[in-house]
């Protein structure tokens, strides 16, 4: 009986994938590209990414001239509302009624591999600009799935390798109680202890917290040098103002925001978050292709880009370029052909798509600046030191991915 | 011991907002028999109508207004009285009759209404008041901690409203008949007192009192459409360990598991957010009618 029943599944399963529509190479399958923006659009990740990354995504479309091969590029867009149930089933609609090409955007980690794992088994690209967990490119690594412009291995490795060699030993963590934040805190936790630093402490803030006085106590009364904050947006904001509320940095002890968006020192004021240091992986105002690309997008969105807002125009362009260079929309073509490409941009410089779908690339140091040395309303950050691909990410001897070893 | 103390004056400063929300529904219920589920409700919304005062008027209304702090310590009080007047006239006036769930349904029901229309237009984040006064801004140094000075005014107004509050029920005339009132509303009556005109501002003073704690957490706390609901379960375990319908209990019972649950969380933190629960099941094992409350 049992066997009966195996042989029907796999039967089923052959079915299945004859009818599933084949591609012929050299024709777009639905006569367009469409590229997913999946985003929060109303909770506490949306001013890093949300709105913003439909702008940098459009941006990305029109410089590229509006159209590949002739046919049309469309966009299209929707909130996960930091819900993985709500993202998988938005991005099963867009691949199975829409005929979405590529999925884009996808901060909250939570989301990010449920939408990952889906758009493998539909064979679907991901290209993740906004959430931050390494499972992505490691223990959930997919063919399918590029994670672009940061991860929690590539954070800690500049700020907290800083704030070590500069005394701050003794480490306490206050940590968002899910994927992204655990995945910051354990690689921070990582390289702290590997440069001779130790971990005292960690407590737990559930997401969106409002009140952290009483865990930033703890980690005053913790003894330790340096206060790790493994969250972000809203609650990296709340918990560094608390912080100030409760003279913690005068008190002696440092707080080092793990992950922290420009938009977030924007919205603190230099008041409060100036000497922070923290990684990122884009300086609006570095050169002048960056602060021409930024105004633009300023000039749309009202704001300076995030990183992640950078990283979507990057990663839409080059998508739109293996397309272009192939002549298809065939993921497993299009993947190939952006493993093989060496990426530049306003964004990169030199970048790779490794197998486990890691992009290679810089990253850098900043700190943010006193208020007397800021001469406009965005110019909040000095690069401390550039941060080179290859200490920055996992590299393809030590990763967990199946896909490479 | 540095921690413990600082962690219970934190405990203090959460425990005040469980006293004047635990009062408002102390008195409601006392007084008027009825579960008041809107009062998280009622809190979120003092909040809100300060943080609209501050930011929003002159946006929506294009003219130059803005309603501050202080002022919004004496209106928003009175306009959730207000609402609260007119929810007792028009609706729970119709439930006296009937078995106090009722009355429960209702109210909840009042609750989603109310949240699900501000978390449609402002989102569920939660969104910072600016409006906190200048004067407030700074911190003072205790010893063995910096406590923001907003912080210990809002513990020291708090406390003020609330032992006003029992005052006034307790120890004047006017309370004493409203007691009366409650006790036998038909021999009130009969010596010449409104007795529903009572009930109706009683409902309105419980409303306004979670109106007002809601303008002093604004500043503290995010503004969100869910900051009630995260409350309400445990202020109405604080009643129910203080005693339903005492007004001391719950004024005493709020202030006590503010400071134990800040305790907890220097000796096992992980428990902090249950303890209250624990302490709830154990009264109600022990003492059915709360530590303060008298046998009905």
């Amino acid at each position: 009986m049992f066997k009966h029943w195996k042989q029907g599944l796999v039967g089923a399963v052959a079915a299945a994938t004859l009818t599933l529509p084949l591609t012929a190479a050299g024709a777009l399958s639905d006569d367009k590209i469409k590229i997913g923006v999946l985003s929060d659009m109303s909770g506490v990740y949306k001013s890093l990414e949300g709105p913003g990354a439909v702008i940098a995504a459009q941006m990305a479309i029109e410089d590229f001239g509006g159209s590949v091969m002739g046919k049309p590029i469309e966009i299209i867009s929707a909130d996960h509302q930091n819900k993985p149930d709500i993202g998988a089933s938005t991005a099963r609609e867009w691949i199975d009624a829409k005929d979405v090409d590529m999925i884009t955007a996808l901060d909250n980690s939570s989301v990010a591999l449920s939408v990952q794992g889906l758009a493998k088994d539909k064979k679907i690209i991901t290209m993740n600009t906004g959430a931050g967990t390494t499972a992505l490119t490691e223990e959930q690594c997919s063919p399918y799935g590029i994670h672009y412009v940061y991860d929690t291995h590539a954070l800690p490795v500049g700020t907290a390798t800083a704030m070590v060699k500069n005394g701050g030993k003794k480490w306490f963590f206050i940590t968002a109680d899910y994927a992204f934040g655990h995945s910051l805190r354990d690689n921070t936790g990582a390289v702290v202890e590997s440069l001779g630093g130790e971990v005292v402490g960690n407590v737990n803030a559930p997401l969106s917290t409002n009140d952290f006085s009483s865990y930033l106590l703890q980690a005053q009364s913790s003894g330790a040098d340096v206060i790790g904050l493994a969250n972000a947006g809203q609650d990296t904001v709340n918990a560094i103002k608390q912080a100030n509320q409760f003279r913690i940095v005068q008190s002696g002890q440092k707080l080092a925001g793990m992950l922290v968006f420009i938009t977030d020192v924007h919205s603190m004021g230099l008041d409060i978050a100036q000497g922070l240091q923290f990684t990122t992986a884009f300086v609006w105002n570095k050169n002048e292709e960056t602060i021409a690309w930024s105004e633009r997008f300023q000039e749309r969105h009202g704001a300076m880009p995030t990183m992640v807002h950078a990283g979507v125009y990057s990663a839409v362009t080059h998508y739109l370029e293996a397309v272009k260079e192939t002549g298809t929309d065939d993921s497993d073509t299009v993947r190939a052909k952006l493993g093989e490409m060496t990426l530049n941009d306003m964004f990169v410089k030199g970048g790779k798509i490794a197998p486990n779908g890691s992009m290679l690339h810089d990253m850098y140091l900043v700190e943010v600046k006193k208020p007397s040395e800021s001469q406009s309303e965005w110019d909040l950050l000095d690069v401390v030191s550039e941060i080179p691909a290859d200490q920055a990410f996992i590299s393809m001897a030590d990763t967990k991915c199946s896909l490479v070893n | 011991m540095q921690v413990i103390l600082a962690q219970a004056l934190l405990g203090l400063n959460v425990g005040v907002f469980y006293a004047m929300l635990s009062l408002g529904l102390a008195v409601i219920f006392g007084l008027l028999n009825i579960i008041n589920f809107a009062h998280g409700a009622m809190y979120m919304l003092g909040a809100f109508i300060a943080l609209i005062g501050y930011s929003f008027l002159e946006q929506w209304l294009g003219i130059s207004i803005q309603i501050g702090f202080w002022a919004s310590l004496i209106l928003v009080p009175l306009l959730v009285g207000l609402l609260g007047v007119l929810i007792e006239r028009l609706l729970l006036r119709r439930l006296y009759d009937l078995d106090h769930i009722y009355g429960l349904l209702l109210t909840f029901g009042i609750t989603l209404i109310l949240q699900g229309l501000f978390s449609n237009y402002f989102n569920v984040s939660g969104t910072p008041y600016p409006g906190q006064p200048e004067s407030l801004n700074g911190v003072v140094n205790l010893g063995f901690m910096y406590f923001p000075t907003y912080r210990l005014f809002a513990i020291v107004f708090s406390l003020v409203v609330c032992f006003a509050t029992w005052f006034f029920i307790e120890h004047t005339k006017l309370g004493s008949r409203l007691r009366a009132g409650v006790e036998n509303p038909d021999l009130t009556q009969a010596f010449g007192l409104n007795v529903p005109l009572m009930i109706t501002l009683t409902f309105a003073f419980g409303a306004g009192l979670a109106g007002l704690a809601g303008v002093l957490a604004a500043p503290i706390y995010s503004v969100s459409p869910l900051m009630g609901a995260d409350l309400i379960i445990v202020v109405f375990a604080v009643v129910v360990i203080g005693g339903m319908g005492s007004i001391m209990g719950a004024i005493l019972s709020g202030l006590a598991l503010g400071l134990i649950e800040g305790l907890t969380k220097v000796i096992y933190p992980p428990a902090a957010s249950t303890v209250i629960f624990f302490l709830m099941v154990l009264v109600l094992l022990f003492r059915p009618a709360g530590l303060f409350g008298k046998e009905r």
